[in-house]
């Protein structure tokens, strides 16, 4: 389970979130939406604390995972990232092949064993409904995939290190609507297994993969609820303006 | 558990590096430095050698690396800024361009003795201009030619075409956008360009060896016909064949100096101009 | 006015489209006049101009190779047998001996005699070899057989071991050693330079602070810009001396300080080049590699650097051509012995050291001098294949593979 209480977080003077809080369970689909420059990135980028890369930034209150609060000094980040993985905005597969991107994290977690990876490679690619186009070419370079197969093998990547929860950052803004359409899917698929975050700007996406929403304004949550009630009778008048496009 | 060992290693060793490297280069200023400051005065500026170079001054060097910083300047920076003009402004993007590049930078990487070579060959002796300091301006002028054409060519590409349309939509022609509009934007850094071009004229030795230096020639020069001393030529000599290469070190300690001096002068000046440019395009 | 405005406009761009062939106008006047000059080597005799080589004509030998003339002349070879003729004794003669057997009287108040008494002495000598100056061979030529004139070969120019060009009466123009001297001075310089730059560009890039790096690089920047003398004079009071004391050699004037004085010089370079690199690779790939879980460490070498990988050896190949090409610097501090160095704490001799040299010594047009600027076409082809190389390289970057 992933909880947030009262997180505020400042890049130098710019207040970006404003007391934040709220609780998302276990294998559901959660997605945050509203206007950009809302802080919706930047509070998902909280949970793997990718904002620490960026100098000059300041976080209060607390961000928990499984009860454990991850900015606690104890907490190895990387242990943390390989629980959370991440899917990121455009695709960004390394320049290798297609193979050794999958087996990147695994390899950095200091396994060798061939036949593993091998297997976690194959299982990865199934899961991310990858295999089937790219089982003769794993050793071409990941660049030689189209747009929307470069983001399920950057999908495959975060799944091959077996996380429990998965960030998703956008990741179907630069995909035309086919490609788009088949991460839907996807996402769908890894409700069972994985707790999954998606930000997104696209309302529709968010109504048709997930279970509850999050609608951010200002660097404020307005409303968190289930996705269906969000859509239909939102309770606050913000998120119903911006629903019905009175907002950009 | 290892890899993070393994940084923690990793990590503590480029430290050492960084600082170890990093010390080491400044060990090299602060030894030239250090030595030979006590030397320099203004006896040792403007006098002239005395008792075969281990003593006096090394004025006739000064003076000799000065006219061949102004010749080469004068050969170099019209040549040079001509051609990036072309090249950024008129070539477009086809295969000429292209080729002009490639040829700019394998130019730039031809070593300085081959310009020594061929300054011998074509201007001392086919032009018959003998050991002169046109010969020797004539071939710095053009190893500079690459230096100056890169960064007038990068100062020119980052003129925004915005402004190139805009000059053209008022009814100015090509050239007088590029005259008006785009040179002066881009002055500031091509000045920089330049000046960190004079910086490697004064201290490049080979391209003089054999065009213009003299070993030792205790007089001002009176024409462009004469032969003159270089600041880098006389470190080389009194560093390795002087009459007493022990008594000449202090000499050759302080005309070390005087060349990083100058080395150091252009850039600030250079970092300099360049700062107090964009500080008055902002004002504007 | 229209009009004139309009010519004018002409004509400036006809001068602009001139300067901008001037780099290849000036790049192929160095191939005309390098070339001119240097191929005009293989058409010198190996042996020098206006001077000839004689035997008797009992002598079965018909001709000898630059290298086997110089074995004779330094009485490595003292006998014909020796260079496939009888078994007999070589017998030198130099043409200045004429003047210590024969008085001025005997050879005439004009020299008139002179030819005639070369002649007896070859005559008289069966294992002589003689060198002198052609125009006195003309008179009285029997009992004499002149060698025949051979020319500098291409075989000999890249193939011999021996670079001794002012030998007499044979010069030596062997390049190997300096070829040699060239290639591995310059391979060890960045054998030694590019893990400490690279080191370093990492610690700059990824570890140094914000502030350190405002610093550093500048300054760094800096130290490219000092002239090679500087360096060189530093590594002659400072490398030379503290070279010979550390490993106990008989001179500090080796390929190691060579090699040694071009890595500092080459440490700036690689040092902007590769953090340039690393500094452009996208923070998408940095934040891949971290959101998997791999730490900095990790991070960098097994994305940032493969990422950088185009960037760091379009560097080395610089860094390569700049060290080959380097003059001054390595002239001061290598000792510069035309010989095959067994161990780099040898004296070499590298190719740009030896034209700055002994250009200034080699009379214009003669065969040294030929074979000097045939050194400047090793070095310009040499550096045009690696400007190339590194063009080649930093268009393989891994972003344009694809998409």
């Amino acid at each position: 389970m992933i909880e947030a209480k009262n997180v505020d977080f400042y890049y130098g003077d710019f207040h970006a979130l404003k007391g934040i809080s709220m609780k998302i369970e276990n294998n559901t689909v959660t997605a945050f939406i509203g206007p950009s420059g809302c802080g919706k990135s930047t509070f998902l980028r909280l949970f793997n604390r990718m904002n620490d890369l960026i100098p000059d930034t300041r976080l209060t209150g607390e961000c928990l995972i499984n009860g454990q609060n991850i900015y606690d000094k104890a907490v190895d980040v990387t242990e943390l990232r390989k629980n959370v993985g991440m899917v990121f905005q455009k695709p960004n597969p390394f320049p290798k092949t297609i193979f050794e991107n999958i087996a990147f994290g695994l390899r950095v977690e200091g396994i060798n064993d061939k036949n593993f990876i091998q297997q976690q490679v194959e299982e990865s690619l199934k899961s991310a409904a990858l295999w089937e186009e790219v089982k003769d070419k794993l050793k071409k370079s990941a660049f030689e995939l189209s747009g929307g197969q470069q983001q399920r093998l950057c999908i495959a990547r975060a799944l091959a290190i077996k996380p429990d929860i998965i960030l998703m950052d956008e990741p179907a803004s630069a995909l035309d609507p086919i490609s788009t359409s088949k991460i839907e899917d996807l996402i769908h698929g890894l409700k069972e297994n994985y707790t999954i975050v998606i930000v997104t700007h696209n309302m529709q996406q968010a109504a048709r993969v997930s279970d509850k929403t999050g609608f951010f304004m200002l660097g404020k949550l307005v409303e968190y609820n289930d996705t269906k009630k969000m859509f239909l009778s939102p309770e606050k008048e913000e998120t119903q303006n911006y629903i019905t496009g009175r907002f950009g | 558990m290892t890899a993070k060992t393994n940084q923690k290693i990793a990590f503590c060793v480029f430290r050492i590096l960084g600082m170890l490297v990093v010390g080491l280069l400044f060990w090299i200023l602060g030894f030239i430095i250090y030595n030979g400051i006590g030397v320099i005065s203004w006896e040792f500026l403007t006098g002239y050698p005395t008792a075969g170079m281990t003593s006096g001054g090394i004025l006739p060097a000064i003076v000799g690396t000065l006219c061949l910083i102004a010749g080469s300047s004068i050969i170099a920076f019209p040549l040079g800024i001509l051609s990036a003009i072309y090249s950024s402004e008129y070539a477009g993007n086809g295969k000429m361009v292209q080729f002009i590049r490639v040829m700019t930078n394998n130019l730039g990487g031809v070593p300085s003795i081959i310009f020594g070579l061929f300054g011998m060959a074509l201007f001392v002796n086919t032009l018959g201009f003998g050991d002169s300091i046109i010969a020797g301006s004539l071939t710095l002028g053009l190893l500079t030619l690459p230096l100056i054409i890169r960064t007038t060519e990068e100062a020119l590409k980052a003129i925004p075409d915005s402004f190139r349309t805009a000059g053209l939509a008022l009814g100015a022609t090509k050239l007088q956008t590029i005259n008006r509009v785009v040179l002066p934007m881009a002055f500031p850094n091509i000045i920089t360009g330049l000046i960190l071009s004079i910086g490697r004229v004064s201290g490049e030795t080979a391209p003089i060896l054999f065009t213009v230096a003299a070993y030792f020639l205790p007089k001002l020069p009176t024409g462009i016909f004469d032969q003159v001393m270089a600041l880098p030529y006389h470190l080389y000599v009194i560093a390795t064949s002087g009459t007493d290469l022990e008594a000449s070190r202090p000499m050759a300690y302080g005309t070390a100096l005087v060349l990083i001096i100058i080395v150091l002068l252009m850039n600030l000046l250079a970092t300099a101009l360049r700062r107090w440019f964009s500080k008055k395009v902002k004002t504007h | 006015m229209k009009l004139i405005k309009r010519c004018i406009e002409r004509i400036v761009e006809t001068i602009l489209t001139a300067g901008g062939m001037i780099t290849s106008v000036i790049i192929l006047l160095i191939v005309i006049f390098l070339f001119k000059e240097g191929f005009g080597l293989f058409n010198s005799p190996s042996v020098e101009k206006g001077y000839s080589l004689c035997v008797n004509t009992e002598n079965p030998i018909e001709k000898l190779n630059p290298f086997q003339i110089k074995e004779i002349f330094d009485y490595e070879i003292d006998n014909w047998k020796n260079v496939g003729g009888n078994d007999e004794e070589i017998i030198l003669f130099r043409f200045e001996e004429l003047f210590y057997r024969y008085s001025d009287e005997e050879l005439g108040e004009n020299d008139e005699f002179l030819s005639q008494k070369l002649g007896e002495i070859i005559r008289a000598t069966p294992g002589i070899i003689a060198y002198l100056p052609t125009e006195y061979l003309s008179s009285d030529c029997s009992g004499i057989k002149v060698l025949p004139e051979a020319k500098i070969s291409v075989g000999d120019f890249f193939g011999r071991k021996e670079w001794i060009p002012t030998a007499i009466p044979a010069p030596q123009f062997g390049v190997l050693p300096l070829i040699l001297g060239t290639l591995w001075v310059s391979i060890f310089a960045i054998a030694i330079a590019l893990p400490l730059g690279l080191g370093v560009a990492i610690y700059l890039s990824e570890l140094a602070g914000e502030k350190m790096r405002k610093i550093l690089k500048p300054t760094i920047e800096l130290l490219a810009g000092i002239p090679s003398v500087v360096y060189g004079f530093f590594g002659l009071v400072v490398l030379v001396p503290l070279i010979q004391k550390l490993f106990h050699l008989p001179v500090g004037e080796t390929a190691f300080a060579g090699s040694l004085i071009l890595a500092i010089m080459a440490l700036p370079t690689i040092i902007t080049v590769a953090e340039d690199a690393m500094q452009n690779t996208p923070r998408a790939m940095r934040e891949a590699g971290l959101a998997l879980g791999a730490n900095h460490w990790q991070t960098i070498y097994k994305v940032i650097i493969p990422y950088s990988v185009s960037g760091i050896s379009a560097a080395v190949v610089l860094g390569i051509g700049r060290a080959i090409g380097e003059t001054m610097a390595v002239l001061m501090v290598t000792g510069n012995a035309a010989v095959i160095p067994h161990t780099i704490f040898e004296p070499v001799r590298t190719i740009p050291a030896t034209i700055a040299a002994e250009l200034g010594e080699a009379p214009s047009g003669g065969a040294h001098y030929q074979a000097l600027f045939m050194l400047g076409c090793i070095l310009f082809l040499m550096t045009i294949l690696i400007s190339i190389a590194a063009e080649v390289i930093s268009k393989n970057h891994p972003q344009r593979k694809g998409i």
